[in-house]
């Protein structure tokens, strides 16, 4: 599939090239967006040289999914938008299944520490370098990852100790 | 006469140990020893929890607080009582099944989120929406705004100390619910988007209803700013609070009213038009001083900026179809269903496995919500569910803000703060 990229994304295409060839591993896009995967290992110093070199200063969101494939089950996939050419680009990258761990971005971006806190919460994936890495939603006694494919939806029951609902009898 | 050291005042004449020990014992009394901490020697430390059962905070949210008497030293922010892990159930559900769901995420402008989720959908799958559908969504939209923002403006007048200024923001709230009644057949979660279009055309009752209402909404809005623009104790309350600062904005992680407030004018409708908001003449208002009194401002001119879009909205709003003439993307209409064999069996086959966008395709679609930039992010595996739908909620983003600005604030501010940041945790708990 030919890509059909403007002047920034084609920048960074050219830049991350250059500068990381042997971590970049894909372009594509699909609806309009570009996106690009690159090696878990050094996804700090990329986020890093895509924000000081081509400005994608504003972190939109960081989403974690589960491939649900035996290798490499988890992807991270960072949205970052450049303000100034008003581009979006999404950077990707993939994680074992086997004790899932990612470097955290909160260096580069602080908004990303809730983000991936979520991720933590939902996938089990942990974030190395994160300054507060707790559960965001789910309690911290809960032991499953909810977002995972092999969680059911309708959940495990007593999985988690609800409150008496009948306070005031024994 | 000092009572400390009464022993050394008086000089008993008989007795003398026992006396002693009497005026000993009176100076004893009532004083105990204690530790002293040497880092708080005055004992002022306290951690307050807030919420989250409490009427300032919006919702289920909850704050621990570290105070060092009327300061807060630390603030966390712990939420999620309100998960419902609607991204799992999405992946259960069919596009449109799940459309509803996304009434109770932001359920202050129910409307932005079913139109978010429709034109994420849409882009997806490549259905094209009629040009009358997607007028009557930006004006649905932007009476939803005016919607989020009159409850943000009655309520955070309230927590500053104003009890009668909620009804008057509800009053008017009130006729956009009507007005969505009249449109969708519902006042508060409207599901009225549809992939493809939208479920019903405007009413001409629904049509004379805005007309009135962006007709006589301006002078409300004139009066509330008569009455608060120059407002000495509202001004003592905003001025100064909870400043989101310029430089920090954006690494923060903030979104919407509050980045715009703190300088920047990041407006989805500008950097990446949608629907035909490249067609229609706004402004962005923005403001530098990233306080409480700055996001006020923003608003009130947001909602003016909104009637403004309405108004040419209406203008060139053309006559047409309201759905996407194609069974294979959109539901046919009701016509269609109860007067024909086929229009039957492809409304059966929409609510039944719904729209199937290629496999492996995935998709970013933002709108500019009322709280900011409300973003949904679709990964199709070829089927009628999505198997990863992630919704990038800008109440989730700006309550980070929240936790890094409350720090160095006084505690009475607090709610003003949290008025002021306006999150729903609907949504920002998922």
């Amino acid at each position: 599939m030919s890509l059909e990229l403007n002047d920034t994304l084609q920048g960074v295409v050219d830049g991350l090239s250059s500068e990381y060839s042997e971590d970049l591993i894909e372009v594509y896009q699909s609806c309009d967006h570009t996106y690009i995967r690159v090696e878990a290992k050094n996804i700090v110093d990329i986020c890093s040289y895509l924000k000081k070199k081509h400005h994608f200063i504003f972190l939109s969101d960081v989403i974690g999914t589960d491939r649900y494939t035996s290798d490499e089950r988890f992807e991270i996939i960072y949205n970052m938008m450049n303000l100034r050419t008003r581009d979006r680009l999404f950077i990707k990258i993939r994680v074992e299944e086997e004790n899932p761990k990612a470097d955290s971005v909160t260096s580069v971006w602080k908004s990303a520490s809730w983000m991936e806190r979520e991720i933590y919460d939902m996938f089990g994936i942990r974030f190395e370098g994160h300054p507060d890495l707790r559960r965001i939603f789910m309690p911290e006694d809960f032991e499953y990852f909810p977002l995972r494919k092999e969680f059911p939806l309708l959940g495990i029951p007593g999985s988690i100790e609800l409150p008496n609902t009948t306070p005031d009898t024994e | 006469m000092k009572l400390k050291d009464i022993n050394s005042k008086v000089d008993p004449k008989f007795f003398k140990e026992h006396q002693r020990s009497i005026y000993k014992s009176l100076e004893d009394k009532h004083t105990t020893v204690e530790d002293i901490d040497s880092e708080d020697p005055l004992n002022a430390k306290m951690v307050l929890n807030m919420g989250p059962q409490h009427p300032a905070t919006h919702g289920v949210l909850r704050l621990i607080l570290q105070l060092r008497g009327e300061l807060i030293e630390k603030a966390k922010i712990d939420i999620g009582y309100l998960h419902r892990g609607v991204e799992k159930i999405a992946e259960n559900k069919t596009y449109q099944e799940f459309m509803p769901y996304t009434d109770r995420m932001d359920y202050l402008s129910p409307y932005s989120n079913n139109v978010a989720l429709c034109m994420a959908v849409e882009k997806l799958a490549e259905v094209e929406v009629p040009e009358r559908a997607q007028y009557i969504r930006m004006i649905c939209m932007e009476l939803a705004r005016i919607s989020s923002h009159l409850l943000w403006l009655g309520t955070m007048v309230m927590d500053a100390g104003a009890i009668s200024f909620f009804i008057w923001t509800f009053r008017e709230r009130e006729k956009i619910y009507d007005i969505f009644d009249e449109v969708a057949g519902h006042r508060f979660t409207v599901s009225h988007s549809r992939i493809g279009g939208v479920a019903n055309d405007f009413t001409d009752d629904a049509v004379a209803r805005i007309k009135e209402f962006i007709e006589t909404f301006p002078q409300e809005l004139k009066d509330w700013h008569g009455l608060l623009d120059r407002n000495r104790i509202f001004i003592d309350r905003n001025k100064d609070v909870g400043i989101v600062r310029t430089e920090d904005a954006l690494d923060i992680g903030a979104t919407g009213p509050v980045l715009r407030a703190a300088g920047y004018g990041v407006d989805q409708r500008i950097l990446t038009p949608y629907l035909k908001y490249d067609e229609i003449d706004f402004e962005v208002p923005t403001r530098m001083e990233g306080d409480n009194l700055a996001r006020y401002f923003v608003r009130m001119e947001e909602m003016a900026e909104s009637i403004k879009i309405i108004n040419q909205c209406f203008d060139k709003m053309p006559k047409g179809p309201i759905r996407a003439n194609n069974a294979k993307h959109a539901y046919p209409s009701k016509d269609e269903v109860y007067y024909s064999m086929e229009g039957m069996i492809h409304d059966f086959m929409m609510t039944d496995t719904g729209i199937c966008p290629p496999a492996g395709k995935e998709v970013y679609h933002a709108v500019e919500s009322p709280k900011g930039e409300l973003g949904y992010f679709i990964q199709s595996d070829g089927t009628g569910h999505p198997w990863r739908l992630k919704i990038n909620a800008p109440s989730f983003r700006n309550l980070q803000v929240l936790e890094n600005i409350l720090d160095g604030e006084m505690v009475a501010d607090t709610v003003v703060i949290i008025g002021g940041i306006d999150p729903v945790l609907g949504e920002a708990d998922k």
